[in-house]
């Protein structure tokens, strides 16, 4: 038996699967709100959770180059990268497809030698990996540009630099002050 | 182990032992059928009226309606008088829906399109259901116990039971006889929507988070009230003849206990109830007065064009005209902004 | 550089909030969520108390001594000032119908952010500081005594609310968590609790009359520059007034419209409205500098400083001598006009009820406050036939419309906007029943939270509000997403091109002030960007 077909008949099981360990990563209740609201506008989080990670599994099974999986890691990436996650465990979960996919086929494995299928798909799930992390990071990027760009410094500072702004503020004054 | 339900849990199980056991001590009975039951009514009047009493002298200092729909605008526009009510008989409306038919509640039903043509509903309703049929199994139970404090019982509360009643199952074996007394569906209702709405408290992760002991304690309450309600009435049979003659006595001001005796389960269901009623005024309970002075649903949206008095506005200190033009009066002249007065005016007294 | 992460924000998290008791679980203030503390300058300015230098993230928040008695002295005060504080203290009974509503925990999954918690974080010191129960029950009845980690617990949550209303739709008591969050704010303030997005703004409004500290030589030169730019287009020269004492209606807009993109737009669309009306039926606007702020960012700090700042509405139109006034687009500016201005600064019997003089109508449901909506007036006149308009200049655009959370949920404008958008748009979508109208997400950054460092909560709070953008965008090849707010115009800009780049903001007047022929105007080939119309494509290079 090869690969390809013992996932195929796996695929919601292992999905599924993936799509709970990413869910436990928030705070329980909200892990369940995530799971089990269907409504897509209530829950966008869980939604697009569950329709990236099927897009991404049924990619990868298709054999695509991972790199062009990008479409579709994109929006579940895009909403880790503003929530309360550390960047390694914001990304995290694409590795542990891994673990998943070992637990699920723990006994075909032995017996039908598919270790060096395996190992192949887990190279492109690395891919995937990484490509996530490249995401999160544009994301990042993208939260950064919007943060030095808000209007607020934009005008306060072209305005200010033309001295029109009424003092109250003394120019420059680090709000931070940490 | 969650300790918020499980003292609860303890607390409503000591209270059971409690009367159960304690109608078994000479003398006791007084208390338990007659010292008790007079207390919590007192605590529950003063209590609830002190509570209501405390609202009231707060004041509205503004009109914050929850507007739910269109406004009352432009005469072709279709104005949404329910749900942004502009007259007090609109309001009154309002607040009907939402205190008989929790319309709220409902807005949380979702409508929801799956693939095709088809709507399902979403789990929701099941509070909406659960929450609408324990308040109103919990109403006909009370007003059918009026039977037992009237004589002759009126014939409203009759024709209620009858219709309370309307589903006759009879089951006539030696252990158990249902049947005969007719079965009270408001019973099984309101203890159903009671676990019901435990069970939601314990097993939807979000509501049980936000839940306190203050939340499951008056649910196992409920659930005890009408299990030993119940159980006496289906199971024990109790001396109902001696249950309304104590009944009779407290609400005629001859209060006496019955010759004849009752069982220990219907004093610990009488606690139950006392303790409710008791707790009731210092409790959450209270969201039954709450509901009609909750300021977003019980006033109406027309504050635009009805002015509202608030009976604390005290002046502030406001930026005036005049001291904007102050500071500002060059760079507006400048500007070719229009001035009060001249700079003339007020110059000589800078220069000096 | 104090941004930069340090090593152990990269080692994964371990423990999981949700799974202790919420007293247990320490509020952490962060990075991305928190936004700075208020500059003592502006504290200063307007007479708010404690001003210092401190930060959120300092262990220590220099709060004064008796902060404590502070707090419970003025929770008393505001359970006897407001009913609704007090009855929403008592009566939830946690039935969690509101738990899902809020689009901060959709957006985080932040079990604090449920609106039923975000309150119990006062509640449960006003049972231990109030009731008996409490006092005797203590954490078993669900109270706790105020200490500086419930402080700070306060602070976190209370700026993480945009004050929306929606989870008080589906609240069976009309439990309002935006009145909880203003009272929460105004307790804070008392200790000198603030954020500097909402206290220099407020410190500004009150001295210039807009948020920004703009003076109002600069002020009039930003609408020159306007007019500039419209004549460059249409060739018009529109002639704005300002503080015409005389004048028939003042206007008064969020100065978020005169000096930041893309409500500038919007207000060009004004200026051609007003130019429009004033040529050929005579309407008599005037603008004032010392009233240009229509925003009130003192309704997110408490209602002594949402009087103070909102007072200059009427100061000025008495001084002016107007019969009435329109209001631009703006967001919590309405709510304050349509639920607390007539009361805190009124009776406004200075002037008249408002009746539009072009059409006759009588603006009934006005007639105490004086001041009615653009879109209500707009809408009026082209419901008569009075404007001359092309929509066809905005086929470029396929519109859907943001209900704006108070416009919606403390006054119910929803027909007015879609009246005056079908009207000078061909294509318009609304988005899912379930996000507009009455139960419209919020932008994410409501209530003074349109700061830049806090950007990952208003990207997670908008969240909701995108996804239901995008919907149409995937759906209908829906490009625009009108508003009628001005913070919406600060802060969508910014979500969608984090979630929905291909989507642009626009503000209602904006598409009016395209579609509108004016009187002799030169042939477009622009709208009001400078981008080319629809069918201009070549004719512009």
């Amino acid at each position: 038996m090869n690969l390809d077909k013992l996932l195929e008949s796996k695929k919601t099981t292992i999905v599924d699967k993936w799509f709970n360990s990413v869910i436990q990563t928030y705070a329980p209740d909200a892990a369940q709100f995530f799971k089990n609201q269907k409504d897509q506008f209530h829950n966008p989080v869980g939604t697009a959770a569950r329709k990236s990670l099927d897009a991404v599994f049924s990619g990868l099974m298709a054999g695509l180059d991972p790199a062009r999986l990008e479409p579709e890691l994109d929006p579940l990436i895009r909403i880790r990268a503003v929530q309360d996650f550390s960047p390694s465990r914001a990304v995290s979960f694409l590795f542990d497809l891994k673990d998943i996919l070992r637990s699920s086929l723990k006994k075909e494995l032995p017996k039908e030698n598919l270790e060096a299928q395996l190992l192949a798909f887990e190279r492109k799930i690395d891919q995937v990996g990484l490509l996530g992390f490249e995401i999160y990071t544009r994301c990042r990027e993208k939260i950064l540009e919007l943060k030095v760009s808000t209007e607020r410094n934009k005008i306060y500072r072209a305005f200010s630099r033309a001295g029109l702004i009424a003092e109250v503020l003394e120019d420059d004054q680090d709000l931070e002050a940490s | 182990m969650n300790a918020k339900y499980m003292y609860s849990f303890l607390a409503v199980l000591a209270l059971f032992f409690l009367a159960y056991l304690g109608v078994r001590v000479p003398g006791l009975p007084v208390v338990f059928g007659i010292l008790l039951p007079y207390a919590a009514v007192i605590i529950f009047i003063i209590g609830v009226g002190n509570r209501i009493m405390g609202w009231a002298r707060s004041a509205v200092p503004f009109r914050i309606t929850t507007t739910c729909g269109q406004q009352k605008s432009l005469s072709w526009i279709e104005q949404n008088k329910i749900d942004n009510p502009s007259s007090k008989g609109a309001v009154i409306v309002r607040m009907l829906l939402e205190v008989l038919c929790f319309r709220s509640l409902f807005r949380n039903t979702r409508i929801k399109m799956k693939e095709g043509p088809k709507l399902t509903y979403h789990l929701e309703i099941f509070l909406w259901i659960g929450a609408l049929a324990f308040h109103y199994a919990f109403l006909v139970t009370i007003l059918r116990h009026l039977r037992l404090f009237t004589e002759p019982v009126p014939y409203l509360i009759r024709l209620l039971e009858t219709v309370d009643s309307f589903f006759r199952l009879e089951i006539l074996y030696d252990v158990v006889q249902i049947g005969l007394p007719g079965v009270f569906i408001s019973g099984f209702v309101l203890l159903a929507a009671a676990v019901y709405l435990f069970l939601r408290r314990l097993f939807i992760p979000q509501v049980k988070y936000i839940s306190l002991a203050a939340d499951y304690f008056p649910l196992f309450l409920i659930m005890g009230i009408a299990f030993t309600g119940i159980f006496m009435r289906y199971f024990s049979k109790v001396n109902v003849a001696a249950a309304k003659e104590l009944a009779m006595g407290l609400v005629t001001f001859s209060p006496h206990i019955p010759e004849s005796s009752i069982s220990g389960v219907f004093y610990a269901h009488l606690l139950f109830v006392c303790v409710l009623l008791a707790y009731f005024p210092f409790s959450k309970l209270m969201h039954m007065g709450g509901i009609f002075l909750s300021p977003t649903r019980n006033l109406p949206g027309n504050t635009r064009e009805v002015r509202h008095i608030n009976p604390w506005n005290y002046p502030v200190k406001v930026h005036s005209y005049e001291a904007y033009e102050d500071d500002f009066r060059e760079k507006m002249i400048e500007a070719g902004l229009p001035v009060v007065k001249q700079p003339a005016e007020t110059a000589p007294e800078e220069k000096e | 550089m104090s941004d930069l992460p340090k090593p152990e924000d990269f080692a994964p998290k371990t423990y999981r909030p949700g799974s202790t008791d919420w007293m247990d679980v320490p509020a952490e203030i962060r990075k991305g969520i928190a936004c700075y503390a208020g500059n003592p300058k502006s504290l200063e300015a307007v007479g708010l108390p404690n001003p210092r230098t401190w930060s959120c993230f300092d262990e220590d928040w220099q709060l004064p001594e008796n902060w404590q008695q502070i707090i419970h002295e003025g929770f008393k005060e505001r359970l006897e000032k407001f009913r609704s504080f007090k009855v929403f203290m008592d009566i939830c009974v946690r039935c969690g119908a509101c738990a899902d509503k809020c689009h901060f925990f959709i957006g985080t999954g932040d079990p604090k952010n449920m609106p039923v918690l975000r309150a119990e974080l006062i509640r449960s010191v006003y049972r231990n500081d109030f009731t008996k129960v409490g006092k005797i029950l203590g954490r078993l009845g669900g109270a706790r005594p105020m200490t500086i980690d419930v402080l700070k617990e306060w602070w976190s949550y209370l700026f993480q609310c945009t004050e929306c209303r929606r989870c008080s739709v589906f609240c069976p008591y009309g439990i309002d968590t935006a009145e909880i969050t203003m009272m929460g704010r105004e307790l804070l303030n008392l200790l000198g609790l603030n954020i500097d997005w909402i206290a220099t703004p407020v410190a500004n409004c009150n001295r210039t009359g807009n948020h920004l500290g703009i003076q109002p030589h600069a002020f009039k030169d930003m609408l020159d520059f306007f007019v500039d730019d419209i004549e460059e287009i249409t060739g018009i020269h529109v002639d704005p007034q300002y503080n015409k004492v005389g004048a028939d209606i003042l206007f008064i807009t969020p100065s978020g419209d005169v000096f930041a993109d893309p409500g500038t737009y919007t207000c060009m669309g004004y200026l051609l409205l007003f130019h429009f009306l004033k040529e050929k039926y005579g309407l008599d606007v005037t603008w004032s500098t010392y009233a240009s702020e229509g925003g009130n960012f003192g309704s997110f700090t408490s209602h002594e400083m949402m009087k103070r700042l909102n007072a200059k509405m009427y100061r000025e139109a008495q001084r002016l001598g107007v019969k009435w006034i329109i209001g631009g687009e703006c967001g919590h500016m309405w709510r304050v006009i349509t639920q607390y201005m007539d009361t805190m600064n009124g009776p406004a019997d200075f002037m008249e009820t408002p009746v539009n003089p072009i059409t006759g109508t009588r603006f009934e449901h006005a007639k105490s406050t004086k001041m009615i909506h653009i879109t209500e007036f707009t809408a009026d006149l082209i419901k008569h036939g009075k404007l001359d308009l092309d929509p066809g200049r905005n086929d470029n655009l396929r519109v859907t419309f943001h209900d704006s959370c108070n416009p919606s949920r403390g006054m119910g404008l929803l027909e007015e906007p879609r009246y005056v958008i079908k009207n000078v748009c061909n294509e318009f979508y609304d988005m899912p029943a379930n996000t507009i109208r009455e139960q419209t997400f919020c932008c994410g950054s409501g209530s003074g939270l349109n700061a830049g460092e806090d950007m990952e909560l208003r990207m997670a709070g908008g969240m909701p509000r995108a996804n239901a953008v995008k919907y149409v965008h995937e759906k209908h090849d829906v490009n625009t997403l009108a508003t009628i707010c001005a913070i919406d115009r600060a802060a969508l800009p910014d979500l969608m091109s984090y979630w929905v780049p291909e989507v642009e903001v626009y503000g209602v007047h904006e598409m009016v002030g395209n579609a509108l022929i004016m009187p002799n105007e030169q042939e477009r080939t622009t709208d009001l960007r400078g981008e080319p119309l629809p069918g201009m494509e070549e004719a512009d290079e």
